[in-house]
């Protein structure tokens, strides 16, 4: 039985992507009303900054959410890869000729793909900015909060960091363009009234959220 | 009109566990009337004659009725159209000069039989695992209108009741996943009041037969949807996601 209700069955493996992804996508929210703050580039905007990125790391409630987030990360990616294989397995001979473009969308068809490629970006990201934070040797401000600030302006002045950051948003984009709408269809959400409201919402989600992320190392780099 | 000439690129096997090979037959005369199961008859014809093994492909009502045809031509599960199976496909969709490709249905869960035929017997199996209700039929009939049952929802029903179990949806799928047909089996029952009471049990032995027949996930992509020859809806998945949700947490 609770080998059934967790990853027992092929829906429920979905149910868990689906929450996983959808828990993900308010996180994408909180986190890029944060990162705006560093459009301010100004003294006082930086000071604002690591002020926030303090509270981001040590409220308690704050760490508590982090740890279900940390959580989310690794069982969506352990799941989707779980799904993946069992995917591939089930079709042992490949087909000589295909036209599955006539019928569906490539970004739909390589979730698996864009979610590796997310997951490899949030590594790289995780190391340059989240483990520098936590055990790194970060210099403090004027506050004596340590200046993460400094060091997000200073990685965002190599060009190629920015593209590789404009680059995984794309990537971001074409997931969350399949996956927002799927998470719903996946719960068994789907009504004739709702799902075309939810297939908007997810559109704008897909484009807006990923448009303002890469918007902040590219001002960064023109603003250094 | 001129009769076309065409290249055909045919999957040729001469058995489940013999090696298989696309191989290549001209073929000439080809009237944009046919049908492209009776194109393939003229050419087994011509096969015969030449003392050839004949091309093997499942096929009965020629009608669409039936689920028999499968085919996968020129990478499309009953190739290019719509809501149309391969015996409901003809020739003049296809140009003079054309080459077609022609594949069996490609999924783990159905094993080559020989040539373009599968075995797509997981599809009873899924059925006999719970697409059905248990009745006594001896002697204790109901009147079919005794059972008051919403214009709407018998209609649901109805769509629902209407795939044929082809086994496009699995063809077609990336992942070769069957829900689209587990879900319409589920959901010609699940809207109906004759359906409930056995609707846990159904739902969650259905689920569990198509996971271990190997059938892949659903990614939600929408190719099954758009190759169906019955045009079942997505919607159908979701109720069937519903369905084994509440079943699987509410069952004891
Ligand atoms: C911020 C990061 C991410 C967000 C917001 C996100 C969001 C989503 C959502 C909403 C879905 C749809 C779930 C469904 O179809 O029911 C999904 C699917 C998927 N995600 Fe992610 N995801 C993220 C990162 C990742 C990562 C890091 C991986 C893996 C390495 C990944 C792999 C997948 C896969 C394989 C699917 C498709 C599963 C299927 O075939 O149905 N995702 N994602
Ligand atoms: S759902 Fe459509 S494609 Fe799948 S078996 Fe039924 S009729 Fe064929
Ligand atoms: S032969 Fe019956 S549906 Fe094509």
């Amino acid at each position: 039985m609770a080998r059934s209700a967790l990853l027992g069955s092929s829906l429920a493996k979905k149910y868990w992507m689906a929450l996983t992804g959808l828990f993900l996508c308010t996180f994408l929210i909180a986190h890029l009303a944060g990162n705006l703050q560093l459009l301010d580039m100004s003294p006082e905007g930086q000071l604002k900054f690591n002020a926030y990125a303090k509270f981001m790391t040590t409220f308690p409630l704050v760490k508590l959410v982090s740890y279900v987030l940390y959580a989310s990360i690794l069982f969506h990616a352990f799941d989707g890869f779980l799904l993946a294989v069992q995917n591939r397995k089930a079709r042992p001979v490949k087909y000589a000729h295909e036209k599955a473009g006539a019928n569906s969308t490539w970004y739909g068809r390589q979730m698996a793909l864009l979610g590796t490629l997310v997951l490899v970006f949030l590594i790289i990201h995780m190391k340059t900015f989240w483990y520098e934070m936590h055990w790194g040797e970060l210099g403090l401000d004027v506050d004596g909060n340590k200046d993460l600030y400094t060091l997000v302006a200073t990685v965002f002045t190599q060009w190629w960091y920015v593209a590789l950051y404009v680059m995984s948003m794309l990537v971001l984009a074409y997931h969350l363009l399949h996956g927002f709408q799927s998470a719903f269809q996946s719960l068994g959400l789907n009504h004739p009234r709702y799902t075309p409201v939810i297939k908007n919402v997810g559109v704008f989600f897909a484009v807006i959220v990923p448009v303002f992320f890469a918007l902040i190392p590219v001002w960064m780099f023109i603003n250094a | 009109m001129r009769n076309m000439k065409l290249t055909l690129k045919i999957w040729r096997q001469s058995g489940p566990n013999a090696k298989g090979e696309m191989k290549t037959y001209p073929v000439n005369d080809v009237s944009e009337d046919m049908s492209f199961l009776e194109m393939l008859d003229v050419l087994n014809d011509d096969l015969v004659r030449k003392g050839e093994e004949p091309i093997a492909f499942d096929h009965d009502c020629r009608e669409g009725i039936c689920g028999s045809c499968s085919l996968f031509i020129n990478g499309e599960a009953h190739g290019p159209g719509r809501m149309i199976t391969t015996c409901q496909l003809h020739m003049r969709k296809f140009k003079d000069g054309d080459t077609i490709h022609v594949e069996p249905w490609r999924s783990g869960a159905f094993p080559v039989i020989k040539d373009l035929a599968v075995d797509r017997s997981a599809f009873d199996r899924i059925q006999a695992a719970g697409g059905f209700v248990s009745v006594n039929t001896s002697g204790n009939l109901v009147d079919g209108n005794a059972v008051p049952i919403p214009k709407d929802d018998a209609d649901t029903a109805f769509d629902a009741a209407t795939c044929i179990g082809c086994g496009a949806c699995v063809a077609t799928c990336v992942n070769s996943s069957a829900m689209l047909f587990v879900a319409a089996k589920v959901s010609q029952f699940a809207l109906l009041p004759q359906g409930k009471p056995e609707a846990k049990r159904r739902v969650l032995a259905m689920v569990e037969q198509m996971d271990k027949e190997g059938f892949g996930n659903c990614s939600n992509t929408g190719a099954c949807e758009v190759e169906c020859p019955k045009g079942i809806s997505l919607e159908h998945i979701a109720r069937m996601n519903r369905e084994y949700l509440t079943a699987s947490a509410t069952k004891d």
